[in-house]
């Protein structure tokens, strides 16, 4: 049985598998089908500073190997995460890595400065700044389509969360070059990327001749996506191994249903991998890829985890 | 660690033709034993690598905690997209992977108390089994089934056996009384003094029934028709807004506060043309410029 364990930044964890935000609630609904501390990290549903009801319904469209969601961070805001979610999930023994957002970039900052009062801290390994979330009524409020704007979140972000403590980025393929908005999170001071978030799109009901969400746009997940998702943790890997970016690590997320599918963004660089979708399919998804990882990584004999990451940069047949 | 639900591979024993409806029988170990009138499961459709990964909910029509199989799940199903095409298409002994039982069941009457049952379509699917349990508990029960069609009727036999009488209508008059079931609803609750009306159907029949009951002293409790991606929980899709005991109107997950709710708790008034708004007043609802 290889060495699953896998580092980020100075955190280390037992097994690179986590739960993708939003995909998982805050835990207590999967747990009754698998314990989350089997997880190398659970990923909290993205907690803003105040209540929020979300949008109209309908908020999901299923499409080929995926879906559209466009639910909008509902959520009970960052003080009812405090005081009921976290402390649950410690209690469970979870490491939790906490998704975090603001309409604002102030408001990001508001947030962390909550959560760290929260009596579940202890079980916090790192801060996930989710400035990717497609679903908001201006585009324009979406960081991480501009550099300028990733870097204000991170570094206020990064400024809060105390030093020790990973703050991941997590980033949008909607981009022209997400190598560029990766150079502006890391140069802010994040950890590490979280890559990628969910693709914009639109689905027209052929019944009513009317985009199917009440919300007409959403984010496009599942399987459909993943080798968007693997392209872009190539890229800024890549970017990496040439000296472009500084060397940070990556937790891949985009379409993983299997342990081969997570095995091909861990060869692309990713350190870590989140489940998403695939959890709406089979509620113990993030378990079941867990074991599916580690029985990839032991087919190809590898006795650590971590001599994988990135593998095929290496094996890359010269052009 | 179970909570009250399983995930299992169970199997398929038997589909059956029932009008423009297919029932399905699958023996499910674990689910019936958990299972109260009410509740639903998610089934996976398409296999392993199924391009449609969202499950399709079904209220349970019927659970039988140990047969000759194991335990077995009745649902009923409309196949109408490819989901249930694909669920509808199975045969005898192909597995069938589901979850349950979810949600929460129809709350019963401490006393025996008079009750109607309103079905609409294949959302009659639990009341059967609904009847049978009130029933059991001494209680007056009386069935309203109502379709567009006769063909789009399901169970109006077996309602016979289940409950103390069986009103019938249809849109179109090929069955029963014609018209929709809230043109009968009043007068049943009249007549046997019913204090609770259970509803089960498409949304704008719930709204109905839950008016009706209103207007005739009676309780509504229906049980809504979401699309859900999960059923468990976690997606967040399939809420609406419901008022609290505290008076303030959140967006609830219908997978996991309801699907059965008090009707009058139900902001109908923000449910139209198939969209779902969120309420002004709703907690957290998004300020001028949307979220």
């Amino acid at each position: 049985m290889a060495d699953m364990t896998t580092a980020l930044g100075a955190t280390r964890l037992p097994n690179p598998v986590m739960t993708a935000s939003g995909c998982a609630a805050n835990g207590k609904e999967l747990h009754r089908f698998f314990p989350v501390s089997d997880l190398g990290a659970f990923t909290t549903k993205t907690v803003m500073r105040d209540p929020r009801s979300g949008r109209p319904t309908p908020r999901m469209a299923e499409t080929d190997s995926g879906m559209l969601n466009s639910i909008g961070l509902q959520g009970p805001g960052i003080e009812t995460f405090c005081v009921d979610d976290l402390p649950w999930l410690a209690t469970q023994g979870a490491r939790v890595l906490v998704s975090v957002a603001g309409g604002t970039a102030e408001e990001f900052g508001e947030v962390v400065d909550r959560l760290v009062t929260s009596p579940g801290w202890p079980a916090v390994v790192g801060v996930e700044a989710n400035i990717s979330c497609p679903n908001v009524a201006n585009r324009g409020l979406v960081f991480a389509c501009d550099p300028v704007s990733s870097e204000r979140v991170v570094r206020i972000v990064r400024g809060r969360v105390p030093a020790g403590t990973p703050v991941f980025a997590k980033l949008t393929p909607d981009v022209t070059d997400v190598v560029a908005i990766a150079s502006a999170a890391l140069g802010a001071g994040a950890t590490g990327l979280t890559m990628i978030n969910t693709l914009l799109g639109v689905v027209v009901d052929t019944d009513r001749l009317r985009p199917r969400l009440a919300g007409v746009t959403g984010g496009l997940s599942g399987p459909a996506i993943l080798p968007v998702a693997v392209r872009a943790v190539w890229q800024v890997t890549a970017a990496m191994r040439a000296g472009l970016l500084p060397r940070a690590p990556v937790i891949g997320v985009g379409g993983v249903r299997t342990g081969a599918d997570a095995l091909q963004l861990v060869a692309a660089g990713a350190s870590a991998v989140q489940v998403g979708t695939a959890t709406f399919n089979d509620p113990s998804a993030p378990r079941r890829v867990l074991a599916e990882l580690e029985a990839e990584i032991d087919r190809h004999g590898f006795d650590r985890f971590a001599d994988v990451v990135g593998i095929a940069h290496e094996r890359t047949a010269a052009p | 660690m179970s909570g009250g639900v399983v995930r299992v591979t169970g199997e398929l024993i038997a589909v059956r033709r029932a009008g423009a409806y297919h029932h399905l029988t699958v023996v499910a170990p674990g689910v019936a034993e958990l299972a109260h009138p009410g509740q639903f499961v998610a089934l996976a459709v398409g296999g392993p690598t199924s391009a449609n990964l969202l499950r399709r909910c079904f209220s349970l029509h019927r659970v039988k905690p140990s047969g000759t199989y194991g335990g077995t799940v009745d649902v009923v199903v409309s196949a109408v997209g490819a989901g249930t095409r694909w669920l509808t298409a199975l045969r005898p002994h192909d597995p069938v992977d589901v979850v349950g039982p979810l949600g929460r069941a129809f709350p019963l009457p401490a006393e025996p108390v008079p009750c109607v049952l309103v079905g609409g379509g294949y959302g009659s699917a639990p009341l059967f089994w609904l009847a049978e349990t009130l029933r059991e508990r001494g209680c007056h029960v009386e069935l309203v089934l109502g379709a567009a069609s006769e063909d789009r009727l399901f169970g109006v036999v077996e309602g016979r056996r289940s409950a103390d009488a069986v009103h019938v209508t249809t849109d179109d008059g090929s069955a029963g009384t014609k018209g929709w079931v809230s043109d009968v609803l009043g007068e049943v609750i009249e007549r046997t003094k019913a204090s609770v009306v259970y509803g089960c159907g498409p949304m704008a029949m719930l709204r109905s029934v839950t008016e009706v009951a209103a207007a005739h002293g009676a309780v509504a409790q229906v049980a809504v028709e979401e699309s859900m991606a999960c059923g468990i929980g976690v997606c967040m899709t399939c809420v609406l807004p419901v008022t609290g005991a505290d008076g303030r109107t959140r967006m609830v997950r219908s997978c996991v506060e309801g699907p059965v709710f008090r009707g009058d708790r139900v902001r109908w008034d923000a449910l139209d043309g198939g969209i779902t708004r969120v309420p002004d007043d709703a907690v957290g609802a998004p300020r001028p410029g949307g979220h």
